[in-house]
């Protein structure tokens, strides 16, 4: 049952991302990433990952997709005609044979399956994921969760400087 | 469960957070500064660089590992600290004319410059991969608004947004192979993962890891045939920020790069010198090639640096200790004589005269004599010409590659910066041997006369003295295994 399900979440996840990148109207993109989103998310509760799949839905699906969704309406963009650009057949032969490899590389055994510290024995231990995650982030990796918000500052000064009438002298120097 | 920071952990990090505390206050000033005042907050900047060095200089042949291993305060990343404290010292030196000549004069631009010093502070400190990508990220996510900053110019705004996607693209790239590591060794730790490969057998997905790992970096460090970003974007860029970011996150890059591979990767040695074989001769091709048919100087010198990113890969492949020293020693000297080179740029840089194009240097000699000296010796240190600091950093470079048994890519090395030659030696005879098409406008503050002095001396007493660097670097060499964690 376990298998079947991860199939169907990794096939649907595969082709709705192929879709995402490929179709032509511009609002179909944005639901096709959707549809990519929740199985994604199907494929953290797979893995026991309650929590990142909750997350997922909140963040991806709930926020940043409506974000993509009214700048679409905003700015209500035509499909472009020549979306797919002259060289997509040599992307798809590099990356195909990249993909390929990957493959490759993972069906022969790749993994070792399970190691490292956080088996799942150990997360029920500390009382499930959302516990194991809040404390490894506020102790192990305090450091880089600092720094995270660092870049978040940047980027929001940088949305400002960026798009902020009269902050640059915008005239078009002849 | 330890729930406490240890006080060792805030000690390693004062250098770090002396800086963000200063790029936070360089925001709140700009607010009560009036326009045209802005020059009070590079002042104040630089005071914050100045503090920040002294707090390095405390820490400077301690070894602290901090934050449950994620940081480490080490010789190593000390010096690539002091060399970021010179770095961004000069690009604010060198800024302000140019800011206000093309009306982009604003405080968050310090704001900025401060926080990818504390982005590459973090990189060079990291000893965990998720810290070696936040660095990476805070770097990146700055310079792209940086590149974009001449709003108003459409070759700056599409260098930014070219820059955007493919940097997302690579940091996804890295991101899979630190992914992928991290499931066939179960850590994040860089010597941990360094464990594993010792002591088990490293497999193909590890090795695959390995190999999108390198990737990423190599766009970062803009190696060929991930360097297609550089010269659009270099172009693009205002000047000063051209120059910044051609030397400081260069610079990060390959200390990173190095600290992951010996660190993380010295099991698996072999597989990583031969993808980064194929990748540095490649590189060098394109640097001493393509930037022979460049009309623009920001493009060729673009292309000069993916070749010197070339050289510096030799340095790594070697992965001995002189090998180490080698690139540490030689992006140090790059980063001071590109930076000089640019400030020759930037001087050119008037109302009306862009003065990036080769021809804009025509006869530069005979209006202004001083400008094409220093030109000329920045020019024959990039070219690696005896006496110049270029030299004794290529000299190095290939002494290293001799040592571990490459003199094949010493030879290619030392043919390819023999034909790189030519295109800096070109701009040295456009300087002296014809006729100015008028009179130089040049835009030359104290500052921008201050780096330069100081990069033009430090090129050339670097070329004849080199001694009191070179034990420097000696000292802080990075040792892989000494530390205890």
């Amino acid at each position: 049952m376990m298998q079947v399900l991860f199939y169907y979440m990794a096939a649907v996840t595969v082709v709705s991302s192929v879709l995402t990148v490929t179709l032509k109207q511009p609002v179909y993109n944005v639901l096709a990433l959707l549809t990519m989103f929740f199985h994604v998310a199907g494929l953290y509760v797979l893995l026991n990952a309650e929590f990142l799949a909750v997350v997922q839905i909140i963040v991806y699906a709930g926020a940043i997709l409506v974000l993509y969704l009214f700048v679409l309406m905003l700015l209500n963009l035509r499909s472009d005609a020549r979306h797919m650009h002259r060289q997509w057949p040599f992307a798809v032969l590099i990356l195909g044979s990249v993909a390929a490899m990957l493959v490759g590389a993972f069906a022969g055994g790749g993994f070792g399956g399970e190691i490292g510290q956080y088996s799942t024995a150990y997360i029920d231990s500390l009382g499930g994921d959302t516990q194991a995650i809040g404390l490894t982030l506020y102790t192990d990796y305090l450091l880089p969760f600092e720094v995270a918000s660092l870049v978040l500052l940047v980027a929001m000064v940088g949305a400002i400087v960026l798009t902020k009438k009269g902050l640059v002298d915008d005239q078009v120097e002849d | 469960m330890n729930n406490t920071i240890p006080m060792s952990n805030v000690i390693a990090l004062v250098p770090e957070m002396i800086i963000a505390g200063f790029a936070c206050l360089v925001l709140m000033f700009d607010l009560v500064l009036p326009k045209g005042r802005k020059g009070f907050l590079a002042w104040f900047s630089m005071a914050g660089v100045a503090i920040a060095a002294v707090a390095t200089w405390q820490l400077m042949y301690q070894t602290i590992p901090a934050f449950a291993d994620t940081f480490v305060v080490d010789p190593y990343s000390n010096f690539f600290k002091m060399l970021f404290y010179v770095i961004v010292a000069m690009t604010l030196l060198m800024s302000r004319g140019y800011l206000t000549q093309d009306r982009i004069h604003i405080g968050e631009y310090y704001h900025f410059i401060l926080m990818v010093l504390v982005g590459m502070m973090m990189m060079v400190s990291a000893t965990d991969l998720m810290t070696v990508y936040m660095g990476l990220e805070l770097v990146s996510v700055t310079l792209y608004i940086m590149a974009a900053m001449k709003r108003y110019d459409s070759r700056s705004t599409e260098a930014g947004l070219k820059y955007f996607i493919l940097g997302s693209f690579a940091s996804a790239v890295l991101l899979y192979g630190m992914s992928i590591v991290y499931g066939s060794t179960g850590s994040t730790r860089l010597n941990e993962i360094g464990a594993f490969f010792t002591n088990g057998d490293a497999g193909v997905a590890a090795t695959s890891g390995l190999i999108l790992m390198v990737v990423g970096l190599a766009f970062k460090i803009a190696v060929a045939p991930f360097h297609m970003w550089a010269p659009d974007v270099y172009e693009g860029a205002p000047t000063p920020v051209t120059a910044f970011m051609s030397v400081g996150p260069k610079a990060a890059a390959f200390a990173v790069t190095v600290r992951i591979l010996l660190e993380a990767f010295g099991g698996m040695k072999a597989e990583w010198q031969g993808i980064l074989m194929v990748l540095a001769v490649m590189t060098m091709t394109v640097g001493a090639i393509v930037a022979l048919v460049q009309t623009s100087l920001k493009r060729m010198l673009a292309y000069s640096s993916v070749g010197h990113a070339g050289y510096a890969l030799i340095g790594v492949i070697a992965g001995t200790d002189l090998g180490t020293f080698s690139v540490m020693y030689y992006m140090a000297i790059y980063a001071v004589m590109n930076l000089g080179a640019f400030g020759v740029i930037i001087m050119l840089r008037s109302s009306g005269v862009v003065g990036e194009q080769i021809d804009d240097f025509k006869g530069l000699s005979k209006t202004h004599p001083w400008a094409a000296l220093f030109m000329l010796i920045f020019m024959f240190s990039l070219a690696g010409i005896p006496p110049t600091a270029g030299f004794m950093a290529k000299f190095y470079i290939f002494m290293a590659a001799v040592e571990a048994g490459y003199v094949w890519l010493a030879v290619v090395g030392a043919v390819l910066a023999a034909v790189s030659a030519y295109y800096y030696i070109r701009l040295v005879v456009v300087m002296y041997m014809q006729e100015p098409d008028g009179a130089h406008q040049v835009c030359l503050g104290r500052g921008l006369k201050t780096a330069l002095v100081v990069s033009m001396l430090v090129v050339m007493a670097m070329g004849v003295f080199p001694t009191p660097l070179v034990e420097y670097v000696q000292s802080a060499i990075l040792q892989v295994g000494v530390v205890s964690f």
